[in-house]
């Protein structure tokens, strides 16, 4: 450490040091915080995603057009710009929805013996057929909408998160202040919700973000099947699905929304890998 | 040993019943009507009528249940809305691709990504281990079809050394079979070979942090056969969990490949089956892999009482 840094206020040095200690997380965080704010204000910094000028169908990337044109001659920036709104939204409240769900589903089914038995057989069942099936079938049968598509996501993500509930309240029911709380008389949902609920919320918070990074991967698969929200919005799934005929000649209108893609969902779970480094002590201790 | 495998087995078929049930609520306790569906948008009510009674389902959901369940144990699958042929034999004549694809990568993938995890986890902390870990993460987020049309686009269509697109009956000669498979079973594979990758670091470290390792290494033993008989061995069972368990990761990329590769296998099946709502196809695609998905576990289940004989159920 230099003189000048030591020179400086202690709480700017204590947020320097976290970066270090943390890059991943911080790169992650500060990506993920970029394309959300593009997204937020995406209608004001990008023309109309939607337009399509036949005499400009393909063009390559230009003043006019950052980031070239697709075959339909729509702007190609606007609507990767756009797609970050999709995807960031079914992620997060994919993420959310099966949170929720999955802990109220955990706690009950890990405290009370008597429900376990029916639930767990029916998400054994669930659990069985691969996610990305589920949700097309689930899409295919129901219909396209942006509601849907969140739900047939959050639907095969939810049993993996009741999984990991029961596993900490199966480690933390036969705690001695738990059967202290109980002896003393204390009502059931606030021995749940002050001594069960408490440990489970660092390894939920790690495990809503690989939750998030896999239902925008699945939204995007959807979409690129043609299984996913309403075709007209545009996503980074079905703009890559509709170009994938002109990737030899006009390779920008695959690139641009697979990188914003992929960009998108490594910023995700590098966060998660930080939260994870830094939230389960398991694996904290070897670090 | 036998008790376990029986009793496994018996679960099994539990599951696998309940996926029937789940498969068949889908397709009844969704809003559109299966009738009106089959009749097409330009029948009259006087035929989705005739459909509906034809097809029994006005009868009670229990009732219809059994009646397709039991066709479903005895193979039948139903018939597609489409092309009126039986969904077993639609799926029987795609079977081949999609084994090709799913087999080759599933081999490639687990050897790959075993080196590579013991590798990162020999070298944990260093260069290489960082490098390792690095790309798996990058491998875990880029999406299969985007991989697909980056390999598509430099080894096919710039460098022209693969061909672009489609499947070769293995029949037909084993070269070109081959040379059809390459980039499909990289583009598929890449994130399977990180999660096992990632694990088996994990795990490789967990056993290595152990006194019979430090003996080992005390007593004079080389490194490769700590690493690779000492300590693999035992960190064999979470490896063997997450090659099962990732299975349902290859079976939803299979469907995406296939789309990529334009390979006429189970997974274009479906795919092509969703814009005409064919929902038998649906149905019977859906059983079909997580039968798949369940036996592989079953699998899996039984080869841990191989690599570590302290497991009794």
């Amino acid at each position: 450490m230099t003189d000048a840094t030591l020179g400086e206020a202690p709480a700017k040095r204590g947020l320097w040091r976290f970066v270090r200690r943390n890059p991943t997380l911080v790169f992650g965080a500060l990506t993920l915080g970029a394309m959300s704010l593009v997204a937020l204000i995406a209608p004001w910094i990008t023309g109309d995603p939607l337009l399509m000028q036949p005499l400009q169908r393909l063009r390559p990337p230009s003043d006019t057009h950052l980031l070239g044109t697709d075959h339909l001659g729509r702007d190609v920036f606007a609507r990767t710009v756009h797609g970050a709104r999709i995807s960031l939204t079914v992620g997060l409240t994919v993420a959310a929805l099966a949170v929720a769900t999955g802990l109220v589903v955990g706690l009950l089914t890990g405290y009370f013996k008597w429900v376990e038995a029916i639930v767990m057989r029916l998400l054994d069942g669930l659990m069985a057929i691969p996610a990305i099936l589920l949700a097309i079938a689930l899409v295919a049968l129901t219909g396209a909408s942006v509601f849907v598509v969140i739900i047939a996501i959050a639907i095969p993500e939810a049993p993996r998160v009741v999984r990991l509930v029961r596993a900490v309240v199966f480690s933390v029911r036969e705690r001695p202040y738990v059967e202290a709380a109980i002896a003393g008389g204390a009502p059931t949902w606030k021995i749940l919700v002050r001594h069960i609920l408490p440990p489970c919320i660092p390894p939920l918070i790690v495990q809503a973000t690989y939750i998030c990074a896999s239902a925008i991967l699945v939204e995007s698969a959807l979409s690129f099947l043609g299984a996913g929200v309403p075709p007209e919005l545009p996503t980074w799934g079905n703009m890559i699905s509709g170009s994938r005929l002109f990737v030899s000649i006009a390779p920008w209108t695959v690139f641009w929304p697979g990188l914003a893609l992929a960009l998108v969902v490594l910023a995700v779970n590098l966060v998660g890998d930080g939260l994870r480094d830094r939230l389960d002590p398991r694996i904290a201790r070897r670090m | 040993m036998a008790a376990f495998i029986i009793r496994r087995l018996f679960s099994t078929i539990l599951v696998m019943a309940i996926v029937g049930v789940l498969v068949f609520l889908l397709v009844h306790l969704s809003p559109g009507d299966p009738a009106a569906i089959i009749a097409g948008d330009n029948a009259t009510p006087a035929q989705i009528d005739q459909i509906r009674q034809r097809l029994g389902l006005d009868d009670p959901l229990p009732v219809q249940f059994v009646r397709w369940f039991g066709g479903v144990v005895q193979g039948d699958l139903g018939v597609s809305i489409f092309s009126g042929e039986p969904v077993s034999r639609l799926i029987a004549q795609r079977v081949e691709p999609t084994a090709a694809l799913a087999l080759t990568t599933l081999i490639l993938a687990v050897i790959l990504a075993i080196a590579a995890g013991v590798l990162a986890a020999w070298s944990a902390g260093g260069f290489l281990d960082r490098a390792l870990m690095g790309a798996s993460v990058l491998a875990f987020s880029v999406p299969v079809f985007v991989v697909g049309y980056a390999l598509v686009y430099v080894f096919a269509i710039k460098l022209q050394w693969l061909p672009v697109q489609g499947y070769r009956p293995i029949a037909n000669g084993l070269g070109e079979w081959a040379r059809h498979l390459i980039l499909p079973s990289i583009a598929l594979g890449l994130a399977y070979v990180a999660l096992i990758a990632r694990i088996t670091r994990t795990a490789m470290l967990d056993v290595m942090s152990e006194d019979y390792i430090r003996t080992a290494r005390a007593k004079g033993v080389a490194t490769r056969p700590v690493l690779l008989k000492h300590a693999l061995k035992n960190a064999g069972v979470p490896i063997v969990t997450v090659i099962g368990i990732g299975v349902a990761l290859l079976i939803g990329g299979v469907v995406i490949t296939e789309t990529v590769f334009n390979i006429p296998g189970m997974g274009r099946l479906v795919v092509d089956a969703i814009t005409k709502r064919d929902y038998p196809i649906i149905q019977g695609v859906v059983l079909v892999f997580s039968g798949v998905y369940v036996i592989v576990n079953l699998l899996v289940d039984i080869v841990y009482t191989v690599i570590d004989p302290r497991i009794r159920y």
